[in-house]
């Protein structure tokens, strides 16, 4: 048997046609998608504290609208997805929704929760945690901050359990990327949970297709004439010994070759011998990539070890105000003007008396991507000019974006862009990656169809702050 | 003798680890890897991205997928959620890399 799995969906914000696309074009067994960047939860926290039936990620509700044909047409098709953030019963509802409009009331939708450890952080500390920063070694007492968010990585169990349970539609809160890849392959192929080398190839086949076009030739050198505008996502073509092809649907823009493979088998990634999930420590270092076809590369012998003990955290803290400002200025002397315009906007501001925790100034088109690399080229006609600033004070903030407009009548000529000039103030969510123990963290899974979870209550009474 | 430019012998791909970011750097042929496991070192890495201030940086190799993974530690203005810059991710840095120069004729 070969169980074909494919990405339609590398963070919140892709392309809202590819899911679709992919399973119009090729048969897929699974169809993940993947919404929750580290900071994302942190977004679907407040929202989730406007309106308690918010807090998911609601690209996946017109994805999954466009899917009904192939839902129908398809009975193999499973979709795995951790659109469910802070609130995957909230999505799993809403899911519930549409498939019952469309006459899929019967189906199946698994939610998997338990890896929000924000209302038992409490709970947690009393046993002995004291989720400290793995970065600079803090402990999470020493911060006086308001914390928004702290969700522990599950893993591909629960996901595989959820599909025991029969369920079509998985809808996950915080797992590890590659386990909405490993879960399926579990599930379908009955490995034991401590054959380590095969939970370490479907974990690689998991980080090589989480980032969607990243594996088919996306965001790589050698872009020209690679048709991206029809790139085709990734598809994975698992065996039940564990070897896998990566490719992409017959006819689709990009390419599936053993350097894009490479390169996203690379991709945020620190020691390759030990790629920890929750599943397995994968070791990167023993896989072979092999081009066995057009657009077909063969990938096998990643080896693997225990599953860690400790399960990791992303929490994430209020930490101010952030707002940003840019302005196009034009003209021979365009990176001088830009460097005065600045210089102006600083004074205004120290003459209404602000100073800011935090500040930031680019010129954009003269190197100011990598900060210091690159001087600026001679004879450069225009530039844009970014100012960002970060503060605890909204008000102060909220005066930084305001200083941009003035310049329209009192700076030096050769300005544009004022009507875009001024940035939102928004809310800074800082980033704690921590650990717990695994031990502490239970998954929770419930199946249920449709028309149940439609059924089923809210907590709460719908909006209103808790 | 031409310069050889990073570009020319293998692809880049950077991202982000919190405050940390890894640029991911695969060889296009055989002798590209072995000249890039001698000369592109931690240090010359370092050396490059000076204006960043990193704290630390390691490199690990993949000969395997003809492979180095550098992770550039604390170089990220305090990572996504709180990066003044445009690109707060350290996706620009892969790229940057690939504009490094060598003297000499391609391996």
């Amino acid at each position: 048997m070969t169980l074909r799995i494919g990405n339609g969906a590398g963070f919140w914000g892709d392309n809202l046609d590819a899911p679709r696309r992919l399973v119009e074009s090729s048969k897929l067994d699974y169809l993940t998608l993947e919404y929750l960047a580290e900071l994302t939860l942190s977004i679907l926290a407040r929202l989730r504290e406007k309106d308690q039936s918010a807090g998911y990620a609601h690209d996946f509700l017109p994805v999954l609208k466009s899917l009904v044909p192939a839902l129908k047409a398809q009975p193999q098709l499973k979709i795995v997805t951790n659109a469910g953030g802070m609130n995957p019963a909230s999505c799993a509802r809403a899911v519930a929704a549409i498939l019952a409009e469309a006459g899929l009331a019967d189906t199946s939708i698994g939610v998997v929760a338990g890896d929000d450890l924000l209302p038992r952080l409490d709970e947690l500390r009393a046993e002995g945690c004291d989720f400290r920063n793995l970065d600079d070694g803090r402990r999470l007492a020493d911060l006086d901050q308001p914390i928004v968010s702290a969700n522990a990585y599950l893993g591909a169990r629960p996901i595989a359990d959820a599909l025991a349970g029969g369920a079509r539609i998985v809808i996950t809160g915080r797992v590890a990327d590659a386990s909405l890849t490993v879960g399926p392959a579990m599930h379908e192929f009955d490995w034991s949970w401590t054959d380590w080398d095969k939970l370490a190839a479907a974990s690689v086949a998991g980080h090589l297709i989480e980032c969607g076009a990243q594996a088919t030739g996306g965001y790589l050198s050698g872009w020209e004439g690679a048709n991206l505008a029809d790139v085709g996502y990734p598809i994975a073509e698992l065996e039940a010994d564990g070897r896998f092809v990566i490719t992409k649907p017959a006819g689709s823009g990009g390419r599936v070759t053993q350097e894009t493979v490479a390169a996203q088998l690379v991709y945020e990634i620190g020691d390759p011998r030990h790629y920890l999930t929750p599943d397995v420590n994968c070791d990167f270092t023993t896989v072979s990539l092999v081009e066995e076809g057009p657009d077909r590369v063969a990938v096998f012998g990643a080896s693997g070890g225990p599953a860690p003990e400790m399960l990791k955290v992303s929490l994430a803290y209020r930490d101010g105000f952030m707002a940003d400002g840019r302005l196009l200025v034009y003209g021979d002397d365009c990176v001088k003007k830009a460097h005065e315009c600045a210089k102006i906007i600083g004074l205004k501001l120290a003459q209404a008396g602000y100073e800011y925790e935090r500040t930031s100034f680019e010129v954009l088109g003269a190197g100011a991507g990598v900060p210091g690399l690159t001087p600026p080229p001679a004879g450069l006609k225009e530039c844009v000019l970014r100012l960002a600033v970060h503060d605890p004070r909204r008000e102060a903030v909220e005066r930084f974006t305001r200083e941009f407009a003035p310049l329209a009548t009192s700076g030096p000529a050769g300005l544009a862009g004022y009507t875009q000039a001024r940035g939102e103030v928004r809310p800074v969510f800082a980033y704690w990656p921590t650990l717990v123990p695994r031990a502490l963290v239970p998954p929770q899974v419930d199946v249920r169809n449709a028309a149940q979870w439609l059924a089923s209550r809210p907590p709460g009474n719908g909006k209103g702050p808790h | 003798m031409n310069p050889i430019k990073l570009g020319d012998i293998a692809h880049a791909r950077s991202g982000d680890k919190g405050n940390h970011a890894n640029i991911g750097i695969v060889a296009k042929t055989e002798p590209a890897f072995e000249f890039l496991r001698d000369e592109l070192t931690a240090e010359r890495v370092a050396e490059y991205f000076r204006s960043l201030r990193p704290t630390r940086v390691e490199r690990f190799e993949l000969p395997n997928v003809l492979a180095l993974n550098f992770l550039l530690h604390n170089v990220l203005d305090g990572g996504a959620s709180r990066s003044l810059r445009t690109d707060t991710q350290g996706k620009l840095l892969g790229t940057a890399l690939m504009q490094m120069e060598w003297g000499g004729s391609e391996p």
